[in-house]
């Protein structure tokens, strides 16, 4: 059989024009590559890319679909498994997901299945423009008031799941806008904010309602919830407390959680300020420190503000690092410049209080670690100092507390996370969890498998199967 | 979008607003705080909730015009809405039955002890209370503060009216005369706040400072607002807005209110330029 082994390239912004702007980097399919990649897929039996997919895209179906021209049918079959695909196309981590798996994998490229998504996903977009929607359909409504709280990607794929099976749903979000980490924490030149907005108008015109400026915890306590007539509550509320090092330094001027940094570009467009009115700092020699998606989201978000320098500055080496391959290639060719086996241990500080320089300590791998990966040992006298005016700490997030702390009777476990059984139900009845509020800072996607579930079982609970 | 249903100018450059807020109003209880958004364009910032009515679903604010977005929300009117009204959030004030209790306020900070004020007093407390202004045109809520005080001492940094002198002058005296004092509450610029901590302190006497703290998210997820306190990093909006005034590090907390002094002047200077 005569079959490419090569993945069809996508094409991108060059690095050096790019690096200034916060346009998207890479460009997308047009149709003729998109028809030539699909042409790939050998349509297995098997199919193991579903099973792959933390949400079951019938993946063989939409790209059969591609390769025909029929592109409608493509976007309805995603559609039954996912109502984001131009989100999730782009931000999945599809090599260690659907492409990990992929029967193609074995000869050669395995098909680019995110690519393909984004691709056909974009072409919806481009007809939802133009005004001609296609709204999911729906079972008849029942009448049946179900509180998602928390409007990122898993509460928005429970909800959607919930509307199509007949609940009247109302998403509680805290911020003024809906997507979560999609909207804060995942930089424009990643994921265009316009494109998260346009996906999630589809729940609005499915009939879900969106309250914002509401802190479940705060503003209404989950019990307050079921007083209003809610009859089964989803928490999707996400990893958002930011870890610090708990250094001598850490609070001084210029040092932000990747969280703080994010939330200033993303969600308030600090950016373009003072167009608009949230400020950021603009520094010439930014230290990151961390080695994750989000670490690398922080240090090329620093460098289109006009850093001269930015330090990634990572404990372990770069095998170990956490972040897509993808992404640390478009950091390093951006001209990141990684700074690895290092450690911060004190950020010292100028008499204003704000941070000039970091000190590191060298590191060097030991024995692995729990997690599999070898741990990291200082090496004594080590120490070095980088000049800085800017650091931002990227080293993880855990479950933000505001809900467990309010809620009585919800069980969470050591790091704050909340425990669930095999259904996503939590310690109190009638109330769900999934995402990273359970499993910790994870995936987009398998938050959004997580909503699938949760909502299955949301649906069972109220009939009284569970 | 959050209607303003009354606007009131308390002195110069000190404004009241009641917001239509029923979400907030429901369960906003003393020393808890709304994040405000004043438009698209605008910047979140934190308001301490100076009042709130649960049957008309409304909460007041009082602020001070002091850089562009509290000069922007100064220029909106009865009527006209703001972007966002995010709440309640911060812990409530903790207040039991302690016996005789001082509430320090200073300037626009007088606002927010106001309904802590009202709730010690509900809970039996005798209630002390030393409010402090600029000069005589700077004085509101005199008289909402007499009703919820069991004795009420005002001063004036130039003497126009009341006492001439800092809040900390009257306080001081107040520490000596009274000599059962069970806990003091003080919310007021950070430098009077900590002057009030170091007054108190050699008297063993629990103080709760009211944290005003720069924010961005209001609900723990940033970190922009950390303060030091006992030597650990907390949150002024989850953890607080009120600590130990004897275990929060101010003079660290003043520096990080001027992180964007510069940013924040620049921002300034282009609204003025704009609205010329």
């Amino acid at each position: 059989m005569n079959v490419n082994k090569k993945l069809t390239p996508m094409k991108e912004q060059e690095p050096h024009e790019r690096r200034n702007n916060f346009f998207e980097v890479p460009l997308g399919y047009t149709k003729e590559e998109a028809i030539l990649e699909a042409s790939r897929c050998l349509q297995c039996p098997t199919h193991p890319c579903i099973e792959g997919c933390p949400v079951h895209i019938n993946i063989p179906a939409f790209i059969k679909a591609i390769k025909e021209e029929k592109f409608d049918l493509a976007i309805d079959i995603i559609h039954e498994s996912n109502l984001l695909p131009a989100v999730t196309g782009r931000v999945c981590p599809q090599e260690e997901q659907c492409q990990a798996v992929c029967v193609m994998g074995k000869v050669g490229d395995p098909v680019g299945i995110g690519r393909l998504e984004r691709f056909v996903a974009d072409l919806d977009l481009e007809k939802r423009r133009k005004g001609e929607v296609t709204v999911p359909k729906k079972e008849k409504d029942n009448g049946i008031k179900v509180a998602i709280v928390g409007s990122g990607p898993a509460g928005l794929s429970c909800a959607a799941d919930l509307s199509r099976m007949g609940y009247d749903v109302t998403i509680f979000e805290a911020f003024h806008v809906a997507g979560g980490v999609l909207v804060y924490g995942i930089p424009e030149f990643r994921l265009p904010k316009a494109i998260v907005e346009e996906e999630i108008s589809m729940l609005s015109k499915m009939g879900v309602k969106f309250v914002f400026d509401f802190l479940v915890g705060r503003t209404r306590t989950i019990q307050g919830l079921f007083d209003d007539g809610f009859k089964a509550v989803f928490l999707g509320t996400g990893a958002g407390l930011p870890q610090f090092m708990h250094i001598p330094g850490e609070n001084l001027g210029g040092i932000y959680s990747a969280n703080e940094f994010l939330t200033r570009v993303n969600l308030m467009k600090a950016y373009k300020f003072p167009e608009f009115d949230t400020p950021i700092k603009r520094a010439k020699r930014v230290a990151v420190i961390g080695g994750g998606n989000v670490a690398m989201d922080a240090a090329r978000t620093a460098l289109r503000l006009g850093a001269e320098h930015v330090y990634l500055i990572y404990r372990r080496s770069r095998e170990e690092m956490p972040a897509r391959a993808e992404e640390i290639v478009h950091a390093e060719e951006e001209g990141i410049e990684f700074v690895l086996l290092s450690n911060p241990v004190r950020y010292i500080g100028d008499e204003k209080g704000f941070v000039k320089q970091v000190e590191c300590i060298k590191m060097q791998l030991g024995e692995p670690d729990s997690s599999g990966r070898r741990r990291p040992i200082p090496i004594e006298g080590s120490e070095f100092t980088i000049d800085i005016d800017e650091a931002i700490v990227a080293i993880g997030t855990t479950p933000n507390p505001i809900i467990a702390k309010t809620t009585e009777g919800l069980k969470v476990g050591r790091h704050g996370e909340i425990l669930v059984d095999e259904n996503l139900q939590t310690s109190v009845k009638g109330v769900f969890a999934g995402g990273d509020i359970v499993t910790g800072a994870a995936t987009v996607i398998t938050a959004m498998g997580a909503g699938r579930l949760a909502a299955k079982s949301i649906d069972r609970f109220i009939k009284g199967e569970i | 979008m959050f209607k303003i249903l009354r606007k009131e100018i308390l002195g110069p450059e000190m404004v009241l607003m009641e917001l239509a807020a029923p979400n907030v109003a429901k369960t906003a209880e003393p020393g808890q705080f709304v994040v405000v958004r004043v438009y698209e364009k605008g910047e979140r910032i934190p308001l301490t909730i100076a009042d709130f009515d649960r049957t008309k679903g409304t909460v007041t604010i009082v602020f001070q015009k002091i850089g562009k977005t509290t000069h922007l929300l100064g220029t909106k009117n009865e009527g006209d809405a703001l972007a966002d009204v995010f709440g309640p959030l911060g812990n409530p004030t903790e207040i039991e039955s302690f016996g005789k209790v001082v509430v320090v306020g200073g300037g626009i900070g007088i606002a927010p002890i106001y309904p802590i004020s009202r709730k010690l007093k509900s809970k039996g407390n005798r209630v002390i209370s030393i409010i402090g202004y600029r000069a005589k045109d700077y004085v509101f809520w005199e008289e909402k503060m007499r009703s919820v005080s069991d004795k009420l001492l005002i001063s004036t940094n130039d003497g126009s009216y009341g006492e001439k002198g800092f809040v900390t002058d009257v306080l001081k005296r107040v520490l000596e005369e009274e000599k059962d004092i069970e806990r003091v509450f003080t919310i007021g610029p950070a430098v009077m706040m900590k002057a009030v901590a170091d007054m108190t302190r050699p008297y063993s006497i629990k103080t709760i400072a009211s944290l005003n703290s720069l924010m961005v998210c209001g609900m723990g997820m940033c970190g922009a607002c950390r303060v030091t306190v006992g030597g650990e990093t907390k949150f002024t909006c989850s953890d607080g807005p009120d600590f130990d005034a004897h275990l929060v590090d101010f003079d660290e907390l003043m520096k990080r209110l001027n992180i964007y002094k510069e940013e924040e002047k620049l921002s300034f200077e282009k609204w003025k330029e704009e609205v010329k």
